[in-house]
């Protein structure tokens, strides 16, 4: 058994589904009380290692364990401890919300009054209000959403699991959701998994970060330290013109650590951002037939992360899926 | 840890789940079922109108010929039948389908309920309802003149069968809701109805029929059960006839839950 510090460990967690492996032996931990972000594109794993880790699946090969308690071997511990919200809001259309939440409670042996006490706190957690007595088939996405995180915390689970919470919810809906996490977690010293393919969600939220491409971790870190791991600035320039001409004229500087191409826009990974803008606006005024339409620096994102660990953007999922095959040799580096 | 800029939050206590029992499981599941049964009213009209209307149809189209051939109250020979189409294939199998495709079925699976009450609170709920469902029957029944040679106590033990036969059945459609989490499979399922309705003596006694129909009759539980009821009707209690109708029922049941929680099972195994 893990220890109490530990609210979840996997080691070596595979999950095969005839020969592919969506999950390939991803080893991570999470503490206590920490935000974990598990980031990565459509069909990374993300959610195949969630389904392992709250009891849906069996690992085909490794060990798990959440609040202490082995995934394959104690499911029903795991369970009274683990609070889910999956990638879909898991509802059912014909009962209204109040109906829905008391009978959640009873699945965890509460009993009327404590249920009753408990949906009227979690009412006010997720900002249901009058709706709760209405069908949950008249619920707009986001309060759909926001009533399946309520289900997920009706039994004030030690670990909460949340799969892709805001995918598709809009801008402020994705902000409430984004609170109520923050808040369960300060208040409740709640530990909180969660998968995202938002890298803003990842660094606005997650104490620490897990990169998982092709069903491997990647990286692994707080956000600061991943781009840390790049140990860069990043120079955008866009040109009219040539952009190979440009990006043979930029690649011998010194500062120069890498040069990413993406249609007429370079991407420049340089050790000192401000002390190179002066070099490169030199470098760039002796391309011939170019005009510079864009030139800034700005901080590393976990976008760049992403990339310099996979050779993908994790922004342009359709391109990932498409490669996700090829190899994983960063393309485009210097 | 991020810091929250919000309001502070309600006071949230700590609270200690723990797995309710199975009992507590069982009567949550059924309690659910039979709760969206008035929300979805289209789903049981037809099974409220169908037995009836065969039956008024059947009185009406064969009684003098059956009476011609030796039936000498066809009104309560076709007082059971039209209970058998009544509670045959009625059950929640398509709301656990739709279950299995939204979701919930796994937010099901995520709390520490028994699997087993998963399934037989679902069953638990159809028993009450084709029960139900056996109410108006016999209510046509008693108002186009129908007895019971067993009085009060004989007409309970025929909504008692019926039910179970119903109950019996019900392992088919989930079975294959289970297997399939389709809802087209789930509706197909209605076909298995057919030939153990229509192929005994829906229509005309035992000894009236011949050929192959007599032959494949005599292997239908229905038969068996049709004679239950009928005793119960016109007899009174011949328990000659009383066992081979339960008897019916059990091989069925048997054979049906067999199915629907292997396919549960399947479902549940996490593999």
């Amino acid at each position: 058994m893990a220890s109490s510090e530990t609210a979840i460990s996997a080691e070596g967690v595979e999950r095969r589904f005839g020969d592919l492996a969506a999950v390939d032996g991803v080893s991570l931990e999470v503490k206590t009380g920490e935000i974990y972000g598990f980031l990565g594109p459509n069909g990374a794993g993300k959610s195949t290692l969630t389904r392992v880790l709250c009891t849906l699946l069996k690992p085909s090969a490794g060990h798990a364990s959440v609040a202490g308690y082995d995934v394959e071997t104690q499911p029903g511990e795991v369970r009274l401890r683990a609070g889910v919200a999956l990638q879909e809001a898991a509802l059912d259309d014909k009962q209204t919300g109040a109906e829905m939440l008391s009978l959640q409670g009873r699945f965890y042996g509460l009993s009327a009054k404590a249920t009753k006490a408990r949906v009227n706190q979690l009412v006010e957690l997720v900002d249901i209000g009058d709706a709760l007595d209405r069908r949950i088939g008249t619920y707009s996405g986001g309060m759909k959403r926001r009533l399946d995180l309520a289900l997920a915390l009706v039994h004030d689970p030690q670990v909460l699991f949340l799969d892709e919470p805001t995918t598709g919810l809009d801008p402020v809906s994705r902000a409430n959701v984004w609170q109520e996490v923050r808040r369960l977690n300060d208040d409740l010293g709640m530990t909180v998994f969660l998968t995202t393919q938002y890298l803003e969600e990842a660094d606005e939220l997650a104490d620490r970060v897990g990169i998982i491409n092709q069903g491997q971790l990647v990286a692994e870190g707080t956000p600061t330290e991943l781009k840390r791991l790049i140990g860069t600035d990043v120079v955008i320039v866009t040109v009219e013109g040539d952009p190979a001409r440009t990006r043979d004229a930029l690649e011998p500087l010194p500062m120069v650590e890498r040069v990413e191409a993406n249609g007429p826009s370079l991407t420049l990974s340089v050790s000192d951002g401000p002390s190179a803008i002066s070099p490169i606006a030199v470098a760039l005024a002796q391309v011939p037939e170019i005009d510079v339409i864009e030139l800034s620096l700005r901080r590393p994102s976990l976008d760049d992360v992403f990339f310099s660990v996979t050779g993908e953007r994790i922004t342009d999922s359709s391109a990932f899926m498409a490669s996700a095959s090829a190899s994983q040799n960063p393309q485009e580096q210097k | 840890m991020t810091s929250s800029t919000t309001a502070p939050a309600p006071p949230v206590s700590r609270i200690e789940p723990k797995s309710a029992g199975f009992l507590r499981d069982l009567t949550s599941v059924a309690y659910r079922a039979l709760r969206a049964i008035p929300r979805d009213p289209a789903a049981v009209i037809p099974a409220l109108i169908i037995p009836l209307f065969f039956f008024v149809v059947n009185i009406g189209a064969l009684e003098s010929v059956a009476e011609g051939i030796g039936v000498e109250d066809f009104r309560a020979f076709q007082l059971p039948v039209a209970i058998v189409f009544a509670v045959t294939g009625v059950s929640r199998a398509s709301d656990l389908v739709t279950d299995i495709s939204s979701g919930y079925f796994d937010r099901l699976l995520l709390t520490p309920m028994s699997r087993t009450a998963l399934l037989l609170g679902l069953m638990v709920a159809d028993l009450a309802l084709v029960m139900a469902l056996c109410v108006p029957v016999l209510i046509l029944g008693f108002l186009v003149g129908v007895e019971f040679a067993t009085g009060v106590l004989g007409a309970l033990a025929f909504v008692l069968l019926g039910g179970l036969w119903g109950l019996a059945f019900t392992g088919f459609p989930y079975a294959i809701a289970l297997r399939t989490g389709s809802p087209a499979a789930v509706n197909s399922s209605f076909l298995l109805f057919f030939p153990f309705a229509f192929l005994t003596t829906s229509f005309l006694p035992l000894e009236a029929l011949t050929g192959w129909l007599a032959a494949i009759a005599d292997y239908n539980p229905i038969t068996y059960l049709l004679a239950a009821l009928r005793s119960l009707l016109s007899e009174g209690w011949i328990w000659e006839d009383l066992w081979p109708g339960l008897l019916a029922i059990l091989i069925v049941g048997a054979l049906s839950f067999t199915l629907a929680f292997g396919a549960l099972r399947g479902r549940v195994s996490r593999g």
